[in-house]
């Protein structure tokens, strides 16, 4: 028999504070009210993790490391990699170079402003992504409105190739991950109290070393937390790259299907996925050595 | 309480087998959309009325996934399926696939043996041809052949292929002056070879029929490689855009039936009303595929002027390859097709 041990007064921090009864009852009940939760994290999420990896791991006999042989054999897997991760960065550099100034307006401004800022950023966010690229499809294409009106004007002779290339993926994986972008920049902005601002120009400092040195660090966590999300996103997406890409934009994800279609195994699909979530794992890790991991979820 | 209720699924289960045993009945699966409405109207509804057998449809896009599960749960509840000829052949060759009953399919066992397998039987007929746009090229100037597609001197203007090597390879040999009757097997090497140099002319690899057909009527490429039924379709709505069949790659889908198929035998005789030349040659009527049994074209159903636009026609049959569904499931074809992503990426 385990008896309760006494209460002991709190003082010394919650790693060595033992539990009322009256918390216990409260940490019993928050169990009890996250079960649900838990259960369908576990049946949606953690068991097709588990079952993924472990189909990794099949051969046509049993246990075998042939799916992730061919990281080595078949250089599609490298240039797949390498294109992924390329996009994904210049998707996220792209978005924090827009995001950063809207995110700021917004957060600067007063009365209706904000709302009407943040309201367009939110409007397409809404729309289905499938329109969304089929619309890039439609202006960037070589008789598109962008290439018609840049040879009006007679900016150009030819029509550019803007679409069915890694370009024309890059501007509507941009264009969809923005909000992604805008919206932790803007939570981590409206935390930064105005009056240091003021405070730093009454020292004498001009609005760009205030910037630079007062609020730009400031907003770092939202930097963090918006770049992480958009890169993390672009690693996975299909429907632009498929659409746009051209054929020759092949990511990750046109990767996991070919090997379906290619192997007609799970196991040659699921190793690739993985590999791609151990990066993003790693990606994380290194992002919350950075910024702590609550703070890039945006919950502290 | 418990009683009643087995009693009532006792009744139930009792009347759900009497109607099961009574009325014949199969399971016809094919590609969905308006290929499989026509099939219904051309194909699915006659064959049905004439052997009394009923037909339940169901339809996947590719059924080869959903074919591999039925067969490891044990039991299959699909009895025919449409699909393309490779997923029969290495079905069959997997113990997937029943073989073909030609005892009671005198239909399929009169068609040109290179139309049948152990397996399975040619269905219906789609061709990969060269379509082009007609405000690119005149009369008289259209690219006509392989070599002209890749001859970018002569016929200036974008162009696009099907990001996947079924048929491309072909055309590439083709445009490198393999005859047609020296096809297979492929030489996989010289055919990457001649289209590495077609590459960095080539604007869009497509990925679905559709996007071939838009990329054309759209202007977005000069010439492409398309489905014959692809490039009729944005035809009839006016894009300007026409096709040759010359060198096209014949392709078909095929019937086969799953192992421990639920309706066996009601299955083959089915396959054979479906293969019957009468009821084949209702397929041009609605939609523009050929039928899988040439004799379809000896009934005097399908008009001359029909039999011209067709892909199997005995006009235009002569000017094509007849595709090989045997070397693609071959390990060989299995190769080149892990060949591809690397080609077309770099």
């Amino acid at each position: 028999m385990v008896r309760p041990r006494r209460p002991v007064p709190a003082a010394d921090g919650p790693m060595t504070h033992t539990l009322t009864p009256e918390e216990r009852r409260e940490r019993r009940l928050i169990l009890a009210l996250l079960t649900p939760a838990l259960a369908v994290v576990g049946v949606l999420l953690i068991a097709p993790l588990i079952w993924m990896g472990w189909q990794s791991f099949q051969g046509p006999d049993g246990f075998s490391l042939m799916h992730y042989q061919r990281f080595l054999t078949d250089s599609v897997y490298l240039s797949s990699f390498i294109q992924t991760f390329r996009i994904a960065f210049v998707v996220t550099l792209a978005a924090l170079l827009i995001g950063y100034p809207i995110a700021y307006v917004a957060a600067k401004s007063e009365g209706i402003w904000p709302p009407i800022i943040l309201g367009m950023v939110l409007v397409p966010f809404w729309t289905s992504v499938l329109v969304r690229a089929y619309a890039w499809l439609i202006l960037l294409q070589r008789r598109g409105i962008v290439n018609s009106a840049l040879q009006d004007l007679g900016l150009i002779d030819r029509p550019l190739l803007l679409v069915n290339n890694e370009f024309g993926t890059t501007m509507a994986t941009l264009h969809i991950l923005l909000p992604f972008m805008v919206l932790p920049l803007y939570a981590a902005m409206k935390k930064i109290p105005a009056e240091l601002e003021t405070a730093g120009a009454s020292l004498g400092g001009n609005g760009w070393l205030v910037f630079r040195s007062i609020y730009l660090p400031l907003s770092l966590p939202g930097v963090i937390a918006g770049s992480v999300l958009v890169f993390v996103l672009t690693l996975g997406f299909y429907i632009t790259p498929e659409l746009l890409g051209g054929g020759r934009t092949f990511l990750v994800s046109m990767l996991v299907s070919r090997n379906i279609e290619l192997y007609n195994e799970w196991g040659a699909a699921s190793s690739i996925s993985v590999v791609l979530l151990l990066v993003v794992f790693a990606i994380f890790r290194l992002a919350s050595m950075l910024i702590p991991f609550e703070r890039i979820m945006g919950t502290k | 309480m418990k009683t009643m209720f087995s009693t009532t699924a006792l009744c139930t289960m009792t009347l759900f087998l009497g109607t099961a045993a009574m009325a014949q009945e199969i399971t016809f699966v094919s590609q969905g959309g308006a290929y499989q409405e026509a099939q219904t109207k051309a194909i699915l509804e006659p064959a049905s009325e004439l052997t009394g057998i009923a037909v339940r449809q169901d339809s996947s896009p590719d059924a080869w996934p959903q074919l591999r599960t039925q067969i490891e749960t044990g039991k299959p509840i699909w009895d025919v399926i449409d699909t393309p000829t490779k997923d029969c052949i290495r079905g069959g060759e997997q113990g997937m696939i029943e073989p073909l009953d030609l005892s009671v399919m005198p239909s399929v066992a009169a068609m040109p043996a290179e139309l049948r397998d152990e397996f399975s039987v040619a269905y219906e007929f789609y061709s990969s041809v060269l379509a082009y746009s007609t405000e690119a090229f005149g009369d008289g100037e259209a690219p006509q052949s392989w070599a002209d597609f890749w001859d970018v001197e002569k016929f200036p203007g974008t162009r696009a292929l099907r990001n996947h090597p079924l048929a491309t390879l072909e055309a590439a040999l083709m445009a490198d002056g393999v005859a047609p009757a020296d096809m297979y097997p492929l030489d996989v090497d010289r055919a990457f070879a001649k289209l590495e140099e077609i590459k960095p002319h080539i604007t869009v690899w497509w990925t679905s029929g559709a996007q071939s057909a838009q990329l054309l009527a759209d202007g977005e490429v000069d010439m492409t490689m398309a489905w014959n039924g692809r490039v009729s379709a944005v035809m009839d709505e006016g894009a300007p855009v026409d096709f040759t069949y010359n060198q096209g790659i014949l392709q078909y889908t095929s019937l086969c039936v799953l192992k421990g198929a639920p309706n066996l035998a009601d299955a083959m005789k089915f396959i054979e009303a479906a293969m019957s030349p009468e009821i084949q040659a209702n397929f041009p009527e609605y939609i523009d595929y050929g039928p899988g049994n040439p004799a379809a074209y000896d009934t005097g159903k399908i008009s001359p002027e029909r039999a011209a636009e067709l892909p199997n026609s005995p006009q235009n049959a002569p000017l094509q390859v007849l595709n090989s569904a045997a070397w693609w499931s071959s390990p060989e074809g299995e190769a080149a097709q892990e060949r591809w992503a690397s080609f077309v990426q770099q």
